[in-house]
Order: C-alpha cells, then structure tokens, then sequence
C-alpha cells in the first residue's frame, strides 16, 4: 500500500514535469515580454512595458494585426460552411465514393504544412490569385474546414434521428427542416468551429508565409522578426496572438460544453 | 444513417454534397496534382516553362546532399517519436489509471492549449531560454555548472519537435489507455500479474492502436516541421523541410522542391499505411 503511495507521488511529480515542459515557453514568453533585458536570463532584469509601446507604434504590426483579422474571420467562415455541408452530407445520405468524399476534407491536415504551402504557392500562381489576402484565406480554408467538420459532425450524431422525420412528417419541406431544426440544434457547434477555424487560422505561419506575398499576417511577421535576430517585441507579439488564440478556444469550448449540457436534457 | 430513403438525388442533397467537393478539387487536389506535374518542368532563366522532362527527378536523387538530408530527416524524426513516445506514456499512464474523471479532463483540455497557441513563439521562447547566457545557463551558472551548449545540436531541434508532439501523444496515449476495459487489468492482477509485467502484456497490447495512431502522427509531424530545426538545430544539417524552403525561396526551384515534397509524401504515406496496417493486423490476431 505504501509503495502504491510513493509511487503516485512519483507520477504526479512527473506529470507536472510534463506540464512545465510544454507550458515553460508560453509563460516565459510572457515574463520576457515584460522584462527590458535584450536577452533575458536569469536574474531577470526590471519590469518594461517597452516592447509592448514599440508594438504598438509600429504600423506594419497594426497592418499585420488587421490582415489577421481578416484572413481568420472570412477563413472560419468558408471553412466551417463547408464543414457543416459536409458533416450534414455523411450524417443525411448514404453514397457511393463516400469513403473518397470524405478524404477529400480530412486529408489536408495530415500533409506537412511546408509541402501544402509549396502547392499552393505553385497553383495559386499558375491560376494567378497568389499574393493576395484572399490567397490565405482559401488555403487556410481548406486546411481548416476538417475540424469544423468534425465539431458539427460529433453534434449531428446526438441528434434524435427520428427528428428530422418527425418535421418532415408534420408537412415541413426539406428546406424549412433544415432552417428550422437541424440547424439550431447545430447552433452551438457552429459556433464551436467558427472559434476553432478562427484560432486555427491565426495561429497559422508556413502556408501565409508562402502564399500571403506582401500582404503579411502577425504569423509572418513574427516568422520574420525572428530570422532577423533576437527582437523581445516577438514576445509582446506573441503575448497578444496567444490571449487572443486563447479567448477563441476558450469560446469554442464554452459553446461545446454547452452542447453536452443540451444533450442531457433536450 | 438515412433516416428516409434518399437514393434519387435531389437538389437539396446536392447543395449540401457539392460544396467541398469543388472547393477541395479546385484549391486542394489541384495543387496536389500541379506539384506532381511541376516536378517534371524546366526552370530556364529563372523562369519555369511546363515540360515533361525527368531532370529534376534525375538531379535530386542523384545528389548526395538530398540523400544525406533524407536519412537524416528520417533519423531524427524517428528519434523524436521514440523519445515523445516514451516521455509521455508514464504520464499518460498515471492520467489513465490513477487519475480522476475530472483531473483527466481538466489535464486534456490544458493539453488542448499549446495546439493553439504559436508554435513560432514557443519556437523562440526555448531559443532564448536554452542560449549559450539564456535562463537554464543562467540558473546553471549558480551552482557552479555550464555553460552548455544546447543550441544548434540535435538536443536543440528535439526540444523543439517535443514542444510540438509531446501534448498531442500524451492526450492520444491517455485517451487510448482510459478506454481500456479496468477489468481486465485487475484479472491480471490478482492472476498475480506483476504491475511492471502488466503494462507490458495487457495495457500496451490493449492499447496498441491507439499508441501506434499516436507514434504516426508525432512522426508526420516531427518530419514536416522546419522551425525546430531551422532555429533550434541552426539547420547545419537541413531536414528535407528546410530543403525545400531554401530550394523554393532563395533558388526559384519549384520544381526540385517539388520532387523533395513529393518524396516526403511518399515516405509519409508508406510510414503510415504500415503503422496503420500493423495496429489492425496485431488486434485481429489477438482475439
């Protein structure tokens, strides 16, 4: 029984080694953000809000900032209406090559980032839409209408089956069905996919940075900076991109809890 | 699941079918498929006319610095799936069976963050704290030890490939083993299965699915990355990601790039169709 208990000490211990593992750089991208050494070790220097002003004055990063804006808004838009076309379509009908249909959406994210960017640089510039905004938002679309597809295909399948018969049976056309039932009750994980392309798409660097020409996003920016040399205001940037990646996926949470919550009482 | 036999197709039905067939044909396959293509045209002066000529091809391969990148790529992503496989099974493990249903479920959603958080930044972020004066040297310094160096050396890119695999292989690792039925390990226990014995003739055969799904994807991911070893491993070796990026960017060769991005798919593809037919094949053969 003792060794039981040391031994689960033992595994918290490691777990939490796990955890400072992979939250170390976030937070200490954080405390370097606020700390005035250029090159920040230990003792750590006094407290600036320096990198944060040079951010703010500098209005290639307020370019950047909007053309993120953009690009992850129209992105989670066209990404999660081809995820919920698509989650309806396998959830709705049973066809022949579903099997490829469906790989059609899920197979961009198992494809290296750097190779789709190169794919995409090429094709975009052979049917000539490279190096507009518009160029990020299609490729990002593509990269993140699976995970839509997947948050709104979980929700379809807590859906009474019979619903859908039961409106279609009380005189309701295919149409009025879907406007009035199935895509309220999808409503949460509509939601839930708009903030999760959203965040997806923000956070996104290799493919913007191929396609995106001189229409930078706050990836490519700091992608830049950082090639550069050693430059704090990446962290002030990074700050920023991560309380806004996270309010995202926070939401997108918050909807898909509230989607389980439904799911008990409907 | 029809819920009403729907086999005419009707313009309701196609509405919701044809979206993502278009798009992914025009913006996903298209570029696929023209990579392919582009593999086989000429770049003259600086400019890129559509051929059909294997040099390219012929030029790449027969290159001992795309053989040496290769190898190499193969070697240290592997390594990086080893060392993320074996870092986060105790972890796994202890979330698994000696956490609660809440502390799981608290554990994955945090694990959930990093996924969307800058992985450029993090990228960085290590830069700064493993540099030659960065903090670990600096705490080092304290009691006496370092300066080491942890930059540039395949230490550096491995911190960087964990960085991006280790949340994703300890949340796969400890879905896989939570589902495992707990009844069969306790038969083995009190058939006086040693714990140690246990894990390794229950959990991982039960599990094996699932941790093989998981091995896949940190070796897919380890392989595409170019940031950890282009900032961490100061890329004194390029990985194939890095090739391409210096054979696109700086040398306007898309179309040796592409022939790099095309053996790295085919790497890929073959890695995970056989992990995948090894995890079905071992479960049938267990039953």
């Amino acid at each position: 029984m003792n060794a039981n208990r040391t031994l689960n000490v033992i595994l918290g211990i490691y777990v939490a080694l796990i955890f400072a593992f992979v939250f170390a750089p976030i937070i200490f991208s954080m405390i370097f953000s606020f700390n005035s050494q250029r090159f920040p070790t230990i003792p750590l220097g006094s407290f600036t809000t320096e990198w944060y002003a040079k951010i703010l004055a500098d209005p290639d990063i307020w370019e950047a900032a909007l053309n993120s804006l953009i690009v992850s808004c129209s992105t989670a838009v066209i990404a999660t209406f081809l995820g919920f076309c698509t989650a309806y379509s396998d959830y709705r009908y049973n066809f022949r090559f579903k099997g490829p249909y469906l790989a059609l959406i899920l197979l961009p994210p198992t494809i290296p980032l750097i190779i789709m960017a190169l794919a995409m640089l090429a094709w975009f510039s052979k049917i000539g839409m490279s190096g507009q905004i518009y160029s990020i938002i299609i490729a990002h679309s593509v990269l993140t209408a699976p995970f839509a597809m997947a948050v709104i295909r979980l929700r379809l399948n807590q859906m009474d089956p019979d619903l859908e018969s039961a409106a279609w049976n009380l005189g309701g056309s295919e149409w009025a069905t879907m406007r009035h039932v199935i895509i309220p009750f999808c409503k949460p994980a509509i939601f839930s996919g708009l903030f999760l392309t959203a965040a997806v798409s923000f956070d996104e660097f290799a493919v913007s940075w191929f396609v995106s020409g001189l229409n930078k996003t706050l990836p490519v920016i700091i992608l830049e900076i950082v090639q550069g040399n050693i430059d704090p205001q990446v962290n002030a940037i990074g700050t920023f991109v991560f309380l806004i990646s996270m309010t995202l996926v926070v939401l997108a949470q918050i909807f898909f809890a509230s989607r389980q919550m439904k799911s008990i009482r409907p | 699941m029809p819920t009403k036999p729907a086999r005419t197709i009707n313009l309701y039905a196609l509405t919701w079918r044809l979206p993502i067939i278009f798009w992914q044909f025009i913006f996903f396959v298209g570029p696929v498929l023209f990579m392919v293509a582009m593999s086989f045209f000429l770049v003259k002066n600086y400019r890129m006319t559509e051929a059909f000529e294997f040099v390219n091809w012929s030029k790449m391969l027969s290159r001992g610095y795309f053989w040496d990148s290769y190898w190499y790529t193969v070697f240290i992503a592997s390594v990086a799936t080893v060392c993320a496989m074996c870092i986060a099974f105790p972890a796994a493990f202890a979330l698994a069976f000696r956490a609660s249903e809440s502390t799981r479920r608290w554990a994955i959603f945090l694990l959930i963050i990093p996924f969307f958080t800058s992985y450029l930044v993090r990228t960085f972020s290590w830069f700064v704290i493993l540099s030659e004066s960065g903090v670990i040297n600096g705490l080092l310094g304290t009691i006496g030890l370092g300066p080491y160096t942890m930059l540039n050396t395949n230490f550096g890119t491995l911190v960087g490939y964990m960085t991006l695999t280790l949340p994703l292989v300890v949340i796969l690792q400890t879905v896989t083993m939570a589902n495992i039925d707990k009844t069969l390990i306790e038969a083995a226990r009190n058939l006086g299965c040693k714990p140690l014995a246990t894990i390794w003739q229950v959990i991982i055969p039960l599990s094996k699915t699932g941790l093989i799904i998981a091995a896949i994807f940190c070796f897919i991911l380890s392989f595409g990355d170019f940031v950890a070893p282009f900032y961490l491993g100061g890329s004194q070796e390029p990985t194939l990601p890095i090739l391409i990026l210096d054979t696109t960017k700086s040398g306007q060769q898309w179309p040796r790039a592409a022939v790099v991005a095309i053996m790295m798919m085919g790497t890929l593809f073959a890695i995970a169709f056989a992990g995948i037919a090894l995890a079905y094949r071992k479960r049938k053969g267990a039953k």
